[in-house]
């Protein structure tokens, strides 16, 4: 077996605030393969996010890596320099945000946010990097690229911006695209052509992807394999079909009957739709024992008092007391 | 653009007109006028026979329209009135306090973006260093000084005990003269802007694009240059625009603290000799200017921010 691209090792990420310090994320561990996708699901708030943003090293303070390694290509990442970490930033992994509204620069013509890229890390001149911008608008297929570079952001709709932002992402030929939550502010007509075009341009440049969406159905849809977070660890992970067909931990099983099915309404009747009960714990609060418990049907003695290990189930992992 | 200016200056002229009847109105509710003021300190006793040829030739006993529809068609053709003091056309009087006026508002608006822009980007860029704490206590304490004890202040300091500047008056209208009513006069807005930019320049750092543009790779000091400025200039330029239009104003006590031979001090001097014409040719001096200030602002929007489109 070939080293992963990207490895996650034991991953801590701690909240300093109140004077006291939280751990955000705990004992995050995945690997991504060259030209794998692979899927981070959970609700707001269980720390998907910033797991992203740490691989970016763009954690901002009071956040911080506390433990644990990244390993990108080999290279362990977590205490590079400001100067490597902004050279692989954008030559090496690409970022799409979650507001195509607001991650643009107001101010400054699409074209020339794109031909960014092309200047800082391929040391192009400006009128090259302009040239090699229309370029990248039209394969992602925005209209008329050639006029669309001198227009500013608010002249393009959501979907535009969201093609620009993977215009950017994927300028130049990351190894890694990180999505968070690429398509939550845009039509659900638009997701899919968004989607679609994500998928189709990382498989033709070779590029992994690492998808965060609190959306299971799009995750598993688009990657390989799928990591399930709640409340800073994750619970389970496995193939993505698998992890339809037969989810082991009462979280995922709860985000799977949450799901909307095409279909289940003429046969089974008309049926409310399924839902997890309670909110996500605030980060001072996490409870003792499994932090699902508060939330979990099944839940036990031992629930509460012990928090589970990680079980290597098949392909996949659980962290749970009960997974049969 | 030209359409901009054409709609922003037909604005003007509307707010010019009620400015103008506002002030023809208050005056002419208010007690007293010019005539018997003259009598006010009890030493000259004025015949009340030359006090009514002097009021019909002033035309104060006309009905309040009349006089008001005169003053305007007037107005119309360039004529503020004669003042009742120096029986010299308004315009004249007004004409050669303009260019001081002018000077002191433009050197104490230079001096505050100078060094309130400096300042506030400096504090946002290094927030809780000690620059940001200096820079905000400069700011603070520039916003609660009083002009008046200010100046005072810079008079006796760079006047009185360096010698180095001279304390009060136009001089031979060169710079040494200028700085420090300029000062004096800028302060307030210095400090303003100063907070107004770190608080501008914080925003935008914490803007989705300026993640973007860190996302890309960019240093920091590209992603200010090339992200923030830009953005923050916007917030910065309304407010210099707001303090610029209203410096002509401001300027009253400065102008007066250090005999600056400007427009304010010419308007003070007109209230306590209730010398109407020259009074309403001040105000009308300085609504202008604010006006004109405010149209230039909004020029400046569309040339910085593609999204503003007026019309």
């Amino acid at each position: 077996m070939t080293a992963p691209l990207l490895k996650v090792d034991d991953l801590h990420i701690t909240l300093e605030g109140d004077g006291a310090s939280y751990n955000a994320v705990e004992n995050v561990s995945f690997e991504i393969g060259r030209g794998d996708a692979f899927g981070l699901v959970g609700e707001s708030g269980c720390g998907k996010s910033i797991t992203a943003l740490a691989v970016m090293g763009l954690l901002r303070r009071p956040l911080g890596i506390g433990k644990g390694r990244i390993v990108l290509d080999g290279e362990e990442i977590q205490n590079a320099s400001a100067a490597r970490l902004r050279e692989l930033r954008g030559s090496k992994i690409g970022m799409i945000f979650q507001e195509p509204m607001t991650a643009l620069n107001p101010l400054s013509p699409v074209g020339r946010q794109i031909a960014e890229m092309f200047v800082l890390h391929q040391s192009a001149s400006w009128s090259e990097a302009m040239d090699r911008a229309e370029d990248a608008l039209r394969q992602v297929r925005v209209p008329s690229p050639e006029r669309r570079i001198r227009d500013f952001p608010h002249q393009l709709s959501g979907g535009m911006r969201q093609r620009v932002m993977i215009a950017i992402a994927l300028a130049c030929r990351p190894d890694l695209l990180i999505a968070d939550e690429p398509t939550t502010a845009l039509d659900v007509t638009v997701q899919a052509e968004i989607i679609d075009l994500m998928a189709e341009l990382c498989a033709a440049k070779g590029t992994a992807i690492l998808m965060i969406s609190h959306d299971l159905g799009l995750v598993a849809n688009m990657c390989r394999r799928v990591a399930v977070m709640y409340a800073g660890r994750i619970v389970e992970s496995q193939g993505a079909e698998a992890i339809f067909a037969t989810p082991r931990h009462p979280y995922t099983k709860g985000l799977v009957d949450s799901l909307p099915r095409l279909g289940e309404r003429s046969k089974r009747g008309r049926q409310r739709l399924r839902e997890i009960s309670g909110v996500v714990p605030s980060i001072a609060a996490y409870p003792s024992g499994c932090r699902f418990n508060p939330r979990c049907p099944s839940v036990t003695d031992i629930c509460r008092s012990a928090a589970p290990d990680v079980t290597a189930l098949g392909d996949g992992l659980v962290r749970c007391h009960h997974h049969e | 653009m030209l359409l901009v200016l054409v709609r922003r200056l037909g604005n003007v002229i509307p707010t010019l007109l009620a400015v103008i009847a506002l002030v023809f109105l208050l005056f002419s509710v208010l007690p007293g006028s010019f005539i018997s003021g003259m009598n006010e300190d009890g030493r000259s006793v004025i015949d009340p026979a030359v006090m009514e040829r002097m009021r019909k030739e002033m035309g104060l006993d006309d009905p309040l329209y009349e006089r008001f529809a005169k003053y305007v068609g007037k107005l119309a053709t360039g004529d503020l009135g004669t003042s009742f003091r120096t029986r010299e056309p308004v315009t004249k009087l007004i004409a050669v306090r303009v260019w001081p006026s002018l000077k002191l508002v433009f050197a104490a608006m230079a001096f505050a973006i100078l060094v309130g822009v400096t300042l506030g980007f400096l504090a946002a860029l290094k927030p809780g260093s000690l620059i940001d704490t200096v820079s905000m206590v400069t700011a603070i304490s520039g916003l609660s000084l009083s002009q008046f004890w200010f100046g005072l202040m810079l008079m006796y300091l760079f006047a009185l005990t360096l010698n180095w500047l001279p304390s009060f008056g136009y001089g031979d209208g060169g710079l040494r003269n200028l700085i420090l009513p300029a000062i004096a006069l800028g302060v307030g807005p210095m400090a303003l802007l100063a907070r107004t930019t770190r608080a501008a320049v914080l925003d935008v750092l914490n803007a989705d694009f300026v993640r973007t543009a860190r996302s890309k790779g960019m240093s920091e000091r590209l992603v200010v240059k090339w992200h923030v400025l830009r953005n923050a200039l916007v917030l910065v330029v309304t407010i210099v625009g707001l303090q610029f239009g209203s410096l002509m104003g401001q300027a009253v006590v400065v102008e007066k603290l250090f005999a600056w031979p400007g427009v304010g001090s010419l308007m003070v001097d007109s209230v306590f000799q209730r010398d109407m014409p020259a009074v309403q040719g001040c105000i009308l001096m300085i609504v202008l200017f604010f006006l004109l200030i405010n149209t230039l602002v909004d020029l400046a929007y569309v040339v910085i921010d593609p999204r503003i489109r007026y019309g």
